[in-house]
């Protein structure tokens, strides 16, 4: 309720906000197509070429990219629905529980918190161990010992008749 | 008393917009001058008219050349440069995308302010309230996640439309931080909005002012500064704040558009006031994390004393105290850009991998405990061990 007494509509705050994006695309798009107006346009072919260190671009761009990143927008996608449903939960969640000595519903929802926190934490725990989320897959760092025996054996295979030679 | 609520509000709303659009390119020349102090260089000091060099020596320290305005003036140069430089588009680029991503870069920061409470609500007369937000919507903070996340967009479609390989690696690189350092936000969000017990940043703010048992643990007071977030969520306010740099693509989490390794990133084929738009979002996209920060963690527009100016009866002491806040909001959110500017030459960009480790290993799961710790210690106080309380309780039904 607004001071006259009048129903605050949600409604009209969406009015302004959309305002707000209006004046920001005309003010915005204003600026752009000033500067078209004042700025000088002649284009030559050399201009318009791709920058790559100064060479002649090869090919296109528009080639295949690390997996990686997919599966990391995957990952994203999964979590962000999962929390986008705890947000209710969080929004009420002191309204149950603070200045109250009732236990139960607050035991239930901080219960259902848990859990759901858990299956996140699950999804976390499972993606991390099948190292999607390391970029560089991990490999076995040779040890001083290992390499002064790789050593060894690299020498020993070495036939003497090359050696000399 | 309708249409003048409208005027109001349409000026409120121009002055949130035209401040935040005004001071951007002042931030960029803060920002070199800011990078010279650190560096021990002078920095832009030639473009004005005839006087000093800087603020020290406007006030008699540090006499050298007198330069007036020394440097003062290298906005307006950059904003006219921006203006008159031709702009080039490659001659392979996906010419629609290109042409829109800098408005995704611009556009979507700018709505994020519409529910950033810039100040308190001035009572003008008896009923006429003046909110110095743009709009107060219930949904609050889901709102400005809701737009943050699309300014991903214009990051990806200029890496992508341009053709060419390192904005396109740039690109991809923006889209996969941004959404992996989003997943965080949202988790530490979570905490405070189980703190605060509300999505709207205006109740935020408030709660912060009125101070009470915001995390369950101690009772503060809300005339000093003990009821800010920053104070009952400290785990949450450093990770916020890493994942602002990181969302904002500020060193050290510029991967995005690294100068050293992929020329300029998403905006290397960009020149004009495209490559401007995209600096002036980026700038955008600072202050509103800094908004958001000042929001949530540092009380906002509160500040010690407000109550007791506020008690006045007289309308001048009133919008007195409605002035002091605003300044002290923007001083609060300036202050995040200046300590975004202060760790751009303090550390060291991350490595790829680094930077998905401290994102996917290290904020989730610590702001995943956070949540379950603020959850926990919101749990109904203990009963005291001589009390049964269900005993009324069980009486009453028996009787019935």
């Amino acid at each position: 309720m607004d001071p006259q007494g009048r129903p605050n509509l949600e409604i009209a705050e969406y009015g302004t906000a959309l305002f707000l994006l209006l004046l920001a695309v005309a003010v915005v798009g204003g600026l752009l197509v000033l500067s078209r107006l004042v700025r000088p346009h002649n284009p030559t072919r050399e201009k318009q070429i791709t920058y790559e260190c100064g060479e002649d671009p090869l090919g296109s761009a528009w080639l295949r990219f690390n997996i990686r990143f997919y599966v990391v927008a995957l990952v994203f996608v999964l979590f962000d629905v999962e929390m986008v449903l705890i947000y209710p939960v969080a929004a009420i969640f002191r309204s149950l529980t603070v200045g109250t000595r009732d236990w139960g519903p607050a035991l239930v929802v901080f219960g259902e918190l848990l859990f759901f926190v858990a299956v996140l934490f699950l999804g976390l725990v499972y993606v991390w161990r099948k190292g999607d989320l390391g970029w560089i897959r991990s490999f076995r760092v040779p040890t001083e010992q290992g390499l002064r025996s790789w050593k060894r054996t690299a020498a020993a295979s070495v036939a003497p008749g090359e050696k000399a030679g | 008393m309708g249409w003048e609520l409208y005027v109001l509000k349409a000026v409120a709303v121009l002055l949130i917009f035209g401040g935040v659009l005004s001071v951007v390119p002042f931030l960029v020349f803060f920002e070199r001058k800011i990078s010279a102090f650190i560096q021990d260089r002078v920095g832009p000091n030639r473009v004005g008219l005839a006087g000093p060099d800087s603020l020290l020596e406007a006030f008699g320290f540090r006499k050298g050349t007198r330069r007036v305005l020394g440097g003062w003036l290298q906005p307006l140069a950059d904003v006219i440069k921006l203006f008159t430089k031709e702009a080039l588009i490659p001659a392979h680029a996906d010419r629609p995308l290109y042409l829109l991503a800098p408005l995704f870069a611009v556009l979507p920061p700018l709505l994020a302010f519409v529910v950033i409470p810039v100040g308190q609500d001035i009572v003008v007369s008896s009923g006429v309230l003046v909110k110095l937000q743009v709009a107060d919507l219930h949904v609050g903070i889901l709102f400005v996640l809701a737009v943050a996340s699309l300014s991903a967009y214009g990051l990806a479609f200029g890496g992508w439309a341009s053709n060419s390989k390192f904005p396109l690696l740039g690109g991809v690189r923006a889209m996969a931080q941004m959404v992996s350092y989003e997943v965080g936000m949202v988790l530490v969000i979570l905490a405070l909005v189980m703190s605060y017990d509300s999505v709207s940043l205006r109740d935020m703010v408030s709660r912060q002012a009125a101070g009470g048992t915001l995390l369950g643990i101690w009772d503060c007071d809300g005339d000093w500064i003990w009821g800010w977030g920053l104070f009952h969520q400290p785990l949450a306010f450093v990770l916020f704040a890493i994942c602002a740099l990181a969302e904002n693509n500020r060193l050290p989490f510029d991967l995005p558009e690294c100068e050293s390794e992929l020329v300029g990133g998403y905006h290397t084929e960009y020149s004009s006031m495209g490559f401007g738009m995209f600096f002036q979002g980026e700038y955008i996209a600072m202050m509103a994390m800094g908004g958001l920060l000042a929001t949530m963690f540092l009380g906002g527009w509160h500040y010690p004393g407000y109550a007791w100016l506020n008690a006045s009866d007289s309308l001048l002491v009133h919008l007195l105290a409605a002035l002091i806040g605003l300044a002290v909001f923007g001083v609060k959110m300036l202050g995040f850009v200046f300590f975004a500017m202060w760790v751009r030459w303090t550390l060291p960009r991350f490595r790829w991998d680094q930077l998905m480790r401290v994102g996917w290993k290290g904020i989730i799961p610590l702001a995943l405990a956070n949540l379950v710790l603020t959850a926990a210690l919101n749990l109904p106080a203990p009963a005291p061990a001589h009390e049964k309380p269900d005993r009324n309780l069980t009486a009453v039904t028996r009787d019935r």
